[in-house]
């Protein structure tokens, strides 16, 4: 889809969510669910900062750590990406305290989806640098570069521009995964529609606002990543220099 | 005693699996000497390049540089593999230009011939950026420094991946088919320049061409390799005129027939 189509899209979501939340029916739901987008965004923030550097390490490890290091990174990325998100939480929130480690929900969520999104993006980046061309790597040895001055240099920034269009897709998939933080008693957009949805029992109202809350939000996460990957394509593909 | 040759591969064996690709192959170069190395495909000729620039491992014997092995060390009169500090400091003399061109995507003309003068030679930005507009300047492409490799032709680009080579002032230039993934049209400027670098003297020069009227005027010796084994070398006049090896007419007719 197109940048202008994709603005176009989130322009009418936000005028039926404006619409909407001034209708008789749906207002009294605007400030639980606004209390709740704000922690979706909160967590969707803090889990995407950890999941991009969870990521870039272990996909780095994998491909070039020594071997105890590159083990810990398979590991971790098996762990993660093997079992269950709602099962991650659980097991931080509820099963780390009996062995004395207690976290606060906020922080077991922040870990937990940061954690299990950074396993898929770690198989991204490896994959990504894997793409760079051979030559690229040849050409380094030939100007006698290191192995680090060629990946930071020459093979990262490249890599980086093949990275943006599953992130964007593992961001969106994060920021949907956080709806699982209800059950370790956070207030998110999706508690609080449950919590409004049992005592009003307004089931479309509420949903469908939800719905379009979520909504706006992937979009806003596409449109940035689709500026992001132009930018990027620009530095490599270069339509015509200004 | 006279010094040691700039290149020298000593029995040096290649395989893939149980393929040979290289079986013994013994090759001096002087320096300054310009070496064509021609042979049909899969005959080992590339790998030449390859194991001398340390993109192949070698499976046997030794390759010298001045005297110093490349990829050993000797100690206590046996040759034991060296370390990667060894490896780099031996194959700083060494440059190679890529027949894909290889250059940095995402980088202008001008920063591909940076890049490694300031990062692995310490050169600061100014010196690099001087040497590196002289290169460019000297490849015809002064005009073009600003311009990021999508930006320009085949023909540019390998000029600019030339100068590139030469920015880390390597004493063994190293060509890969250089013109073959280049239109037609294109291969007359880029063989110019290597016309202009082969006034050198000083510059050692080892080519993997198919360019048969090239390697005639340019080189001092051709090398011509089949199945793994330098079958035929000498002068370019005397092995054109009249190759003595059976390979080697076999493989001049072909040559000639496709034109």
């Amino acid at each position: 889809m197109g940048l202008r189509a994709l603005a176009v899209l989130l322009t009418l979501t936000l005028a039926t969510i404006l619409y909407l939340s001034r209708l008789e029916d749906f207002r009294i739901f605007v400030p639980g669910l606004a209390q709740g987008a704000l922690m979706t965004l909160r967590i969707t923030a803090a889990a995407a900062v950890l999941a991009v550097l969870a990521a870039i390490t272990a996909g780095l490890l994998k491909l070039y750590g020594p071997a105890p290091l590159r083990w810990l990174a398979v590991a971790y990325i098996e762990v993660f990406r093997g079992t269950s998100a709602l099962v991650q939480l659980f097991w931080l929130y509820f099963v780390l305290p009996g062995f004395g480690i207690t976290i606060e929900a906020y922080t077991a969520a922040v870990i937990g989806i940061g954690l299990n999104i950074g396993a898929y993006g770690a198989e991204v980046v490896r994959g990504a640098v894997v793409s760079v061309a051979r030559g690229q790597w040849e050409a380094t040895v030939a100007l006698n570069m290191t192995r680090a001055q060629a990946l930071r240099r020459i093979i990262l920034p490249q890599a980086f521009a093949a990275m943006i269009p599953p992130w964007g897709n593992l961001l969106i998939e994060l920021l949907k995964t956080t709806a699982l933080v209800s059950m370790i008693t956070l207030g998110d957009l999706a508690f609080r529609a449950q919590q409004m949805n049992q005592t009003t029992m307004k089931t479309a109202q509420i949903f469908t606002l939800v719905l379009l809350v979520y909504l706006a939000m992937s979009l806003t996460v596409t449109l940035g990543m689709r500026l992001l990957e132009r930018r990027a394509a620009r530095g490599i593909l270069h339509a015509r220099a200004a | 005693m006279s010094e040691p040759p700039m290149v020298s591969f000593e029995n040096v064996t290649k395989r893939y699996g149980s393929l040979t690709v290289l079986d013994g192959l013994n090759l001096t170069i002087s320096r300054g000497e310009k070496v064509a190395i021609i042979g049909p495909s899969g005959s080992g000729k590339t790998t030449v390049l390859r194991m001398l620039m340390t993109l192949e491992t070698i499976d046997g014997g030794v390759i010298r540089v001045e005297g110093e092995p490349l990829t050993h060390t000797e100690r206590q009169g046996r040759l034991v593999p060296a370390n990667l500090a060894h490896i780099r400091k031996v194959r700083a003399k060494i440059g190679m230009v890529f027949q894909s061109f290889n250059l940095f995507p995402h980088m202008t003309a001008l920063h591909n011939c940076m890049e490694a003068p300031v990062k692995v030679l310490g050169l600061s930005r100014a010196e690099a950026e001087a040497r590196a507009a002289d290169l460019l300047e000297m490849v015809g492409l002064s005009n073009r420094r600003d311009y990021y490799p999508s930006q320009l032709s085949g023909g540019q680009q390998q000029r600019v991946a030339i100068a590139r080579a030469l920015a880390m002032r390597p004493r063994v230039m190293l060509f890969d088919e250089v013109t073959s993934a280049l239109d037609p049209e294109l291969v007359g400027e880029v063989l110019q320049v290597i016309r202009k670098l082969g006034e050198e003297h000083d510059l050692t020069m080892l080519m993997v061409t198919h360019q048969m009227g090239f390697a005639r005027e340019f080189a001092d010796r051709v090398c011509f390799f089949y199945e793994g084994r330098i079958c035929e070398e000498g002068e370019p006049k005397a092995f054109f005129q009249n190759p003595q090896n059976e390979r080697s007419r076999q493989f001049l007719r072909a040559v000639l027939e496709a034109g």
